[in-house]
């Protein structure tokens, strides 16, 4: 068992999410950052649908109240046990009453902590991910303990894990055409193509805004699909990057697909900071 | 009308695209009719009865499909061209056995916060409204916005009235409303924007039950009128699950 001291700004149960219940309405949801959380993932010796925990920007205080493996990867939040900082992306032991802890993230924006057998929490339609009105709980709250299985004795990592953390920073985002890319004039894709844009306040894990307007005449669409990664171009002009806990339908124009990859580089993003798009295929 | 459609759906050609990594995307013509979602729901029945590659799954919206497979696309191309000569094979029919549900709904004036404003709005007296709203059998196109949320079409254009400029900050699980040229239920509470006639005490959506929305794309879906007490019953025997939804099987 876990238990939350301090919930930080904004922490939930991811793993791979739900693949097959858009049918009823319900969002895909899982992880934000897939690379990172592979990794937290693979360091404890977990399969990769095992769930982590997602922190956001600060993360939380957490007491262990069993022996396990834990390792954090993703953005750098300083984490601490008993006090004692940490590295990212290491293996470390932890005992019964040991304490991490975690500042405000001065490295991206998501980190993920995985522990050995991964977080036991309610499975709802296939996943454990948290989401409104699915789950129980949409976000881990304080004074909630969080089940996990205890380790008999300490695991020593055997595989060397390679990791390469500089799409943290990257501020070039890789997309291809969504379905409605032929809407655009060249006027407008030479302005997406060329300007540099700005992730504003609104951003969670629904959906990140961009602050520079896009001028343009479209209609809106027929309610149809979207997907997580998907970027909408509203009649008003605001670029909508939709992410993992996206509605799963709407009506807006949907001009372009992020890779999976760039959904990483995305997820790591805050206010303010800066990106590119660029066309990933060949027919530019 | 029932002809014109049928000759848009023989003169189209569907459009495919590649949408995100590892689906496809089915358009059919820009327009929400019952030919087209016919159309759409039986030639995704079909895809599902005859593709073995792999697994895959496709869910349907107003006028496109997505095929969405497990294991990736390997060749994309090729997965177009082979769905696409099904198509031209395939012998659209009648819609397959759908079923028409029965779903209360209280259209007292506690519950339908909206119902004097319509009535003013749409010079249409409260019975009048409910009698409107009740008559229809609506066709229940696709489930999306919110888990359970129904996108139904089939609304009178009597009650037709635009979304209220200033949307609700709550509005209660349950609530019946109009939007526009659509009316829909709120499966849970959220903010929203409709104007509100009434609420149903029936659950729209349980994460937790083997089939978590009792309705499917295709099916009709009709109200009825209870009063408050009948509410109340209801409302106690939902939350002891002593109640099923009526329906009938309905083979148009």
């Amino acid at each position: 068992m876990i238990r939350v001291l301090d919930s930080g700004f904004f922490t939930s149960i991811q793993d791979a999410g739900r693949k097959r219940f858009q049918q009823f309405g319900v969002p895909q949801s899982g992880v934000m950052d897939n690379y990172a959380s592979s990794m937290a993932n693979a360091i404890v010796g977990n399969t990769s649908e095992c769930a982590v925990l997602e922190l956001t920007m600060v993360g939380p205080k957490l007491m262990f109240e069993c022996a396990t493996a834990i390792t954090v990867t993703g953005a750098n939040m300083s984490p601490k046990i008993n006090g004692v900082l940490i590295s990212n992306f290491v293996l470390i032991n932890v005992c019964r009453g040991d304490v991490l802890s975690f500042a405000a993230s001065t490295i991206g924006f998501r980190s993920y902590l995985a522990v050995s057998g991964g977080f036991k929490t309610e499975i709802v339609m296939g996943s454990r991910s948290m989401y409104k009105n699915v789950t129980s709980n949409h976000c881990v709250n304080l004074g909630d303990i969080l089940k996990i299985n205890a380790t008999k004795r300490p695991i020593v990592s055997h595989a060397y894990i390679k990791y390469d953390n500089t799409y943290i920073n990257e501020s070039e985002i890789l997309i291809t055409r969504g379905p409605e890319f032929d809407f655009l004039n060249s006027a407008q894709l030479s302005v997406l193509f060329q300007k540099e844009f700005t992730i504003s306040e609104k951003n969670n894990r629904m959906a990140y805004q961009i602050k520079e307007l896009v001028v343009n005449q479209f209609k809106e669409i027929i309610t149809s699909f979207v997907l997580p990664g998907t970027i909408q171009l509203t009649p008003s002009g605001q670029l909508i990057i939709l992410m993992r806990d996206a509605q799963v339908t709407g009506g807006y124009p949907r001009v372009f697909q992020l890779t999976e990859p760039s959904i990483n580089v995305i997820s790591q993003k805050m206010t303010n900071h800066k990106i590119r798009f660029k066309l990933e295929d060949s027919f530019t | 009308m029932e002809l014109k459609l049928n000759n848009v759906l023989s003169d189209f050609k569907l459009q495919f695209k590649i949408y995100g990594t590892s689906s496809i995307l089915i358009e059919w013509p820009k327009i929400i009719s019952e030919d087209v979602l016919k159309n759409m729901l039986n030639f995704k029945e079909f895809i599902e009865n005859n593709y073995v590659k792999q697994k895959i799954h496709i869910i349907s919206s107003y006028n496109s499909l997505l095929v969405v497979y497990d294991k990736g696309i390997d060749n994309i191309y090729n997965e177009i061209s082979h769905i696409e000569s099904w198509y031209l094979s395939f012998e659209d029919k009648n819609f397959n056995t759908t079923k028409l549900w029965k779903i209360p709904v209280c259209y007292d004036l506690d519950f339908g916060l909206d119902l004097e404003d319509v009535s003013i709005r749409n010079k249409l007296s409260i019975a009048d409204i409910v009698k409107e709203h009740t008559s229809v059998k609506y066709r229940l196109y696709f489930i999306g916005f919110l888990p359970g949320f129904l996108y139904l079409g089939g609304l009178s254009e009597t009650l037709y009235i635009p979304r209220k400029s200033q949307p609700r900050l709550h509005v209660d699980k349950g609530s019946v409303g109009i939007g526009g040229a659509q009316t829909g239920i709120y499966p849970n509470n959220s903010p929203g924007g409709w104007n509100i006639i009434g609420k149903t005490p029936i659950n729209l959506f349980d994460p937790k039950a083997q089939n978590p929305c009792f309705a499917q794309c295709g099916d009709q879906i009709q109200f009825y009128s209870i009063n408050k007490a009948e509410f109340a019953t209801l409302t106690t025997n939902m939350k002891s699950n002593s109640y099923t939804l009526e329906n009938t099987i309905v083979h148009d």
